[in-house]
């Protein structure tokens, strides 16, 4: 248990919560940090390119590991230019591609994510695509060099939790890259299944950002992130979905 | 009772007296403002259409508070619940709608105010509407600014701490063109992070140059959707053809601009038509173009030089706020942008619920950020205001106050790509 390490690209982080963008304030940060345990924190390159008396990459603690993200992109193209931009701004070699033709429901475009990948993960980044999870699209992420999948589990920001379940355990049992759940997870619990089902590490923020305390909000996901990763590790027991259990076997009148 | 519109100036010749009373008399002395002019483009779109039979067959009066209660319960906001929503029997659902409004204000925005100012950079007009202080029968002081003048606004502006800009001028081609207007987008680029646009509609083309310049905003209010209506205010010029100014949106985003805001100047017309329209005209265009950011404004009618009287008839502060909150829960995903012609305890509280952008530092005059920043007295020119303001607060101040109701105020959340 105590060796038991989340590996992206190389890195190993101790924390699978990792904080997401969208909602963004210090306050959020710290209970990000402080309480929920999180080594990894999301940010818009967008929200950075602002003026000195903003900027967010002051709040970020030390030895966090940045993960910029490239939200604003509506294809490929858009997605390298601002991974490049928050390189030169210092961000490191991390970035999660995110690429939305769609400002409703914020749904991630698959293909150009594979496109972007392809390109950025070649130019030496760690590159961590959000996707909608469909296991072709997961296997050409593979194929193009991500450093692990991300794919949604509700649309973001609605809290909603595991819409995409079964589709998210297929990605788990058939890619070898860490899957990190990343958008929709509304509470810890939901968290907590996730986890149990073998996901790699938790993406949240709407769930911390609207809740009433947030620290504690945070500290009950750090939580439910451990216990159901523990309960992966130690393997399921049976689940019983239907009927009860004869504590005598139904068959053993069977002499042969 | 209807706002008296109509003010002589002493200062206009006999001749243009004539033409402007004629103008406001003779219906048939003016153009056929469904019919484009020409270099006016025409598209192809059925979203006008759409919006417009939604609208014409919009009785608000048949709407219960058993249709208020069930919109409120439906998880996703259709199109007849929005009815309902807006219709004079949710008015006592206020608080209801407000609740539901801030909820869904703080799933997709959480609590984050986006702050801009807007810079005049002309008042020349060629229009006359008869409810603006800019319109060409309205004897006020007139300008426009050189590009140094311009860099001078930006820098005064630029040094308060402001990173998104919109840019305005009065509705003159001849005065203020597009690359006159490009200039201008260009300079904003050097100190400001986002640039918008307010200016006359123009073609696709013009967008695409435009953006290329450094806008990818644009911001056109179609005033009224009640087209009878709107021939009977906007009298003479090229802003009194209907259609060209509704497909102006879908020509800007055609042109590659990122993000088209929309908006009825509340009390020119029956409001809840109005309302309606306008949050379906981003309701549709939304469906074709799905990458689009779009954001909703819900101006109201000001008082102007020379005519202080007018006023938003039966717009209320309660009104506005059930329009709002309705515009929120129909289309959670939408800025709302609530402007500094509201004062300053409307618009703290409005953040609260459904706006997700205000303004601050405002200035509608042309020329005059230097003397109202710093209250230094500059011996430069300066040029009227477009309407009065309510919230006079500088960006520091209204940064402090969004901060102190425990939200967060954003200065930039925007890359040009």
């Amino acid at each position: 248990m105590n060796n038991d390490k989340l590996i992206i690209g190389g890195h190993e982080f101790n924390s699978r919560f990792i904080l997401g963008s969208g909602k963004y304030s210090m306050k959020l940060i710290e209970a990000a940090v402080k309480d929920a345990g999180a080594e990894i924190i999301t940010l818009a390159v967008r929200r950075a390119n602002t003026k000195e008396q903003e900027s967010i990459l002051d709040y970020i603690p030390e030895g966090i590991t940045l993960l910029p993200n490239t939200s604003g992109a509506r294809n490929a193209e858009e997605a390298v230019r601002i991974a490049r931009l928050a390189r030169e701004l210092g961000c490191g070699n991390f970035v999660k591609i995110e690429i939305m033709r769609d400002s409703k429901y914020l749904l991630p475009d698959n293909q150009e994510t594979i496109k972007a990948t392809d390109i950025l993960a070649n130019e030496g980044f760690v590159v961590m695509p959000y996707m909608y999870p469909d296991l072709n699209v997961a296997r050409d992420l593979v194929n193009a060099g991500a450093a692990s999948v991300m794919p949604l589990a509700s649309p973001i920001g609605s809290n909603k939790g595991l819409a995409t379940k079964e589709f998210i355990q297929i990605l788990i049992d058939e890619i070898d890259l860490p899957i990190i759940v990343d958008a929709g997870i509304g509470r810890p619990s939901q968290a907590c299944e996730a986890m149990e089902m073998g996901a790699a590490a938790i993406m949240a923020n709407t769930a911390l950002a609207t809740a009433g305390d947030l620290p504690v909000m945070a500290s009950a996901f750090k939580n439910a992130i451990e216990a159901g990763r523990k309960a992966y590790l130690a393997g399921l027991g049976r689940v019983l979905t239907r009927g009860a259990s004869a504590s005598d076997p139904l068959t053993g009148f069977l002499r042969d | 009772m209807e706002n008296q519109f109509f003010v002589d100036s002493e200062h206009l010749s006999p001749e243009a007296l004539e033409k402007k009373h004629r103008l406001e008399n003779e219906p048939s002395f003016r153009k056929n403002h469904m019919e484009y002019m020409s270099g006016m483009e025409i598209i192809e779109s059925d979203v006008c259409a759409s919006v417009m039979s939604q609208m014409n067959s919009y009785d608000y009066s048949k709407y219960t508070a058993e249709d208020v209660n069930a919109a409120l319960e439906h998880t996703t906001c259709t199109i007849e619940d929005f009815k309902a929503l807006l219709s004079p029997a949710a008015e006592p659902f206020l608080e209801q709608m407000a609740e539901r409004a801030r909820l869904e204000t703080s799933k997709h925005f959480g609590n984050t105010v986006y702050l801009f100012t807007p810079l005049y950079i002309a008042n020349y007009c060629e229009n006359y509407c008869v409810y603006c202080g800019f319109n060409c029968y309205n004897h006020i002081k007139r300008m426009k600014l050189s590009v140094e003048q311009i860099e001078k606004e930006m820098k005064v502006i630029a040094d308060s701490g402001m990173e998104e800009i919109l840019i305005l001028t009065g509705e003159s081609r001849g005065q203020s063109n597009v690359e006159y207007i490009g200039e201008a987008c260009k300079l904003a680029r050097k100190y400001f992070r986002m640039v918008g646009l307010e200016i006359y509609p123009v073609n696709t083309d013009e967008y695409k140059y435009l953006h290329e310049c450094g806008a990818d905003y644009v911001t056109v209010f179609q005033e009224t959707y009640d087209s009878d209506k709107y021939e009977k205010l906007h009298l003479l010029g090229h802003k009194r053809v209907w259609p060209y100014r509704f497909d102006a949106q879908e020509r800007a985003l055609r042109g590659g601009m990122r993000g088209v805001a929309f908006s009825a100047l509340l009390g020119l017309s029956d409001f809840r038509k109005d309302a309606l329209a306008s949050a379906l005209h981003v309701y549709y265009l939304q469906r074709k173009y799905p990458h689009a950011e779009m954001s909703l404004s819900c101006p109201r009618l000001r008082p102007i030089i020379n005519n202080d009287k007018i006023n938003p008839l039966d717009v209320h502060e309660k009104q506005l706020c059930q329009v709002l909150c309705a515009y929120r829960i129909f289309l959670p995903y939408v800025g709302i942008t609530v402007s500094s012609r509201e004062s300053a305890e409307f618009r703290n509280g409005i953040v609260k619920i459904a706006a997700t952008k205000v303004s601050a530092g405002v200035s509608t005059g042309i020329g005059d950020h230097e003397s109202k920043y710093s209250g230094k007295e500059t011996d430069g020119v300066q040029g009227d205001e477009q309407f009065e303001i309510d919230d006079n607060r500088s960006l520091d101040k209204i940064y402090q106050d969004i901060a102190d109701e425990g939200l967060q105020p954003v200065l930039n959340d925007y890359l040009y790509v």
